[in-house]
């Protein structure tokens, strides 16, 4: 916590504007940029000052109506009318829901950014007032914008990056879980008009006896048993790859590397479209195999029909498709453990089992619990294999929306953009979210990486 | 003497155990490859071959990709990509390293909760944002014709500066006294980031500027979201993907092959050459 405080700690905050600051701080409170404008910063000020006049104008515009309609999400309907002079239908403007929740989220969002912008404009006047109290240097515009490029650099680089995320992923996602707590789906028409009708979503999502239900469970259970087997096969598979290929004895170490790099230099959908295509019922894998004379000569492997098969096929492809990653990150990794421990332990008499056993295994799970993690994560939102492959097939249980194959996540999209159930579909993204988060902020926390991060 | 003996025909034994496994093993793995390179001069058409080695080879199927443009038109696609590719690239790499570098070496007071932020971010279905943004981009215009190129820049570039873990923990890695030294002698911090850190860092900026730069080319689902049914902006993840759709799959599966082949050799190059910064990167990362 100590350090918390150490880090770009100022002695002007906002509270000591409002307590101890001048008139001219206080008033900076209702007029933004007055106190600096008084201590003559006047661009510095009259940034602030236009700033709150373009944050009014849009409220009084905009803003407010937008907040109003948040709370209805609209109700007028679209209609459609007889125009007589052009001889044609044409409709009147009606309500859009979703543009109406957009634009009160993108409302609010604006506001909290002002009164964000309205803090840093207390603290730079009281700290303009302070400082020519004290007699010294207030900065003047050209100090402000050199130290920008100095002490403040990271206010000049963060900003467009944090701009961005703000506007394409902070933004979205808010839109998304207040998706959730709306009737916006096709399901009685609610395309154009929606409600907010709070927890009833999570309530369906949850009632088991419902088809949404029932398909929820074991949509999740098999998420997380592809999550364990996708993220512990690549893993220890990798690992033994990269000790093996790592051993002493081992010729030519750089030709195997580069056997199994190479499969993973070529981009990942595309070898995932080539597996498709290899593994259907007149792909080349059965073609080969027929002509090996291993299976008949018009039988063919369900590699995708079957659901057991087609579970196992994705974990075996996935092994393919992630192993050459884990072998590259691992071997880095592997080379940093200390030889004195090898040593120690083959004097002792350990063979090759024990000491992976007693020695490597341990010190890899210690130093890559954070890479595990990350792992497990991204296997639970892994989105393309899975799409890409299977495509969430085959689907035994016709009246559900899922395949056998499916994962939250390729549900998810189907259920948003085959069926356009948005709020299921948001619904389902905020338990995948939960789940995560759950487990990961727990352990991240924890591992020594985490703590340790910092200190130069 | 008789022991020495067992234990080195043991130890042969074990080696070409070893090796049978690995040439096995990296059959299988470089197997797909080359089956996509052989399709992709196969001449017979068709996805679906009773042989497994094509009877006779071919160029014309990257002839056709280059040429033939009135159905599925690849070389535009190629175009847009490379487009989106070249801004986008500039774009993130800013955005990656100077976050990076921030995040690194000045102690800012958002520091810790930007990296939490990213953390949490990380952990959302990376999905579930997408229809909220081309809503989004929809509500700014930025959904139909060319405009469409512009959001993908956007897009890929956006939320970049999440990512910064391990140019960062390559900075993190670079000697701080450095930095001092240069502040005793009068040097701004971004005279510092300019002259100083990024030279010192030439790996992580070659690894983060081609990643940034092979984003676009390997990027599927967010394209083919935003681009919807404008088929000419359509980058070329998404012309592979409809080459293998059922209405197009039989005249343009070896085409698709030929596809795969063209935008992997550069890929994989790439990759190739970078796998030493990846690890090293990984490594730095891992270690904290």
């Amino acid at each position: 916590m100590k350090r918390k405080y150490a880090e770009g700690v100022s002695p002007y905050t906002c509270i000591g504007a409002l307590q101890q600051g001048g008139t001219e701080t206080r008033l900076s409170a209702l007029v933004m940029g007055l106190g600096n404008i008084l201590h003559k910063q006047y661009i510095k000020g009259a940034i602030f000052l236009l700033t709150e006049v373009a944050y009014i104008w849009f409220m009084v515009q905009y803003g407010f109506y937008n907040l109003k309609m948040l709370v209805s999400l609209g109700s007028v309907e679209q209609e459609e009318y007889w125009n007589e002079e052009l001889q044609v239908y044409q409709y009147t403007q009606g309500d859009q829901s979703v543009l109406l929740l957009l634009y009160g989220i993108a409302t609010i969002m604006i506001t909290l950014i002002m009164f964000w912008i309205w803090r840093g404009t207390l603290k730079s006047a009281y700290q303009a007032e302070c400082l020519s109290k004290e007699g010294r240097h207030v900065n003047t515009f050209i100090d402000d914008i050199r130290s920008l490029f100095d002490e403040n650099i990271h206010r000049l680089l963060m900003t467009p990056p944090m701009f961005f995320i703000t506007v394409l992923t902070i933004l979205p996602l808010i839109f998304m879980i207040c998706m959730a707590f709306t009737n916006y789906s096709r399901i009685g028409n609610h395309l154009v008009l929606f409600d907010w009708v709070g927890l009833e979503n999570f309530a369906a999502l949850f009632d088991s006896n419902s088809v949404l239900g029932s398909t929820f469970w074991s949509v999740l259970v098999w998420t997380l048993v592809w999550a364990v087997f996708a993220t512990f096969t690549n893993y220890f598979f990798g690992m033994i790859l990269a000790i093996v290929i790592n051993r002493k004895e081992t010729h030519a170490k750089g030709f195997w590397r580069f056997c199994f790099v190479l499969s993973s230099a070529v981009p990942q959908f595309v070898s995932l479209l080539i597996m498709r295509t290899m593994l259907q019922p007149e792909g080349a894998v059965n073609v080969l195999l027929r002509s090996l004379g291993l299976i008949a000569p018009d039988a063919s492997l369900p590699f995708f029909t079957d659901p057991t098969w087609a579970r196992v096929t994705v974990i075996v492809i996935n092994i393919w498709v992630g192993v050459p990653y884990t072998l590259l990150q691992l071997t880095g990794v592997l080379k940093n453990i200390p030889g004195e421990l090898y040593e120690a332990a083959t004097v002792d008499g350990a063979g090759p089992v024990k000491t992976f056993i007693h020695i490597t295994l341990p010190y890899m799970f210690y130093v890559t619990t954070p890479y595990l993690i990350a792992a497990f994560t991204g296997n639970v939102n892994n989105f393309n294999v899975i799409y890409l492959l299977s495509g969430g097939d085959p689907v035994t249980n016709l009246s559900s929306t899922a395949g056998d194959t499916d994962l939250l996540v390729t549900w998810l999209y189907k259920l948003t953009v085959d069926k356009q159930y948005y709020n299921v579909g948001a619904v389902v993204g905020i338990l995948t979210f939960i789940i995560l988060s759950i487990g990961a902020l727990i352990t991240y926390r924890h591992s020594k990486s985490y703590k340790e991060e910092g200190g130069f | 003497m008789a022991k020495t003996k067992s234990a080195k025909a043991a130890k042969i034994r074990n080696n070409i155990i070893v090796h049978t496994v690995l040439a096995i093993l990296a059959i299988i793995w470089v197997f797909p490859v080359l089956w996509v390179v052989m399709t992709s001069f196969r001449a017979e058409k068709g996805s679906y071959v009773s042989t497994f080695f094509p009877q006779s080879f071919t160029f014309d199927n990257y002839i056709k990709l280059f040429t033939d443009t009135t159905v599925l038109n690849f070389p535009q696609m190629f175009m847009n990509t490379l487009i989106i590719a070249i801004c986008s690239c500039i774009l993130s790499s800013f955005y990656v390293l100077s976050a990076s570098y921030c995040l690194s070496r000045v102690r800012f007071r958002m520091r810790k909760p930007y990296m939490n932020m990213a953390m949490v971010l990380g952990l959302f279905p990376g999905f579930m944002s997408m229809i909220a943004v081309y809503f989004i981009l929809k509500a700014v215009g930025l959904s139909e014709g060319s405009m469409i190129r512009l959001a993908l820049i956007l897009c890929y570039s956006g939320s970049a500066a999440l990512g910064f873990q391990i140019a960062k923990g390559f900075f993190d890695t670079t000697p701080y006294a450095v930095d001092e030294a240069a502040l005793i002698d009068g040097c701004t911090r971004g005279q510092i980031f300019r002259k100083i850190t990024l030279p010192l860092s030439k790996p992580i900026v070659i690894y983060t500027v081609l990643t940034a730069f092979i984003g676009p080319w390997v990027d599927f689902i967010f394209a083919k979201v935003i681009c919807r049914a404008n088929s000419d902006q359509y980058t070329v993840a998404i012309g592979l993907w409809k080459m293998l759709e059922k209405e197009y799959i039989d005249s343009w599966y070896t085409c698709f092959a030929a596809g795969a082949v063209i935008i992997s050799i550069p890929i994989a190059l790439l990759f190739l050459k970078l796998q030493k910064y990846y690890v090293d990167g990984m490594a730095g990362a891992v270690k904290g």
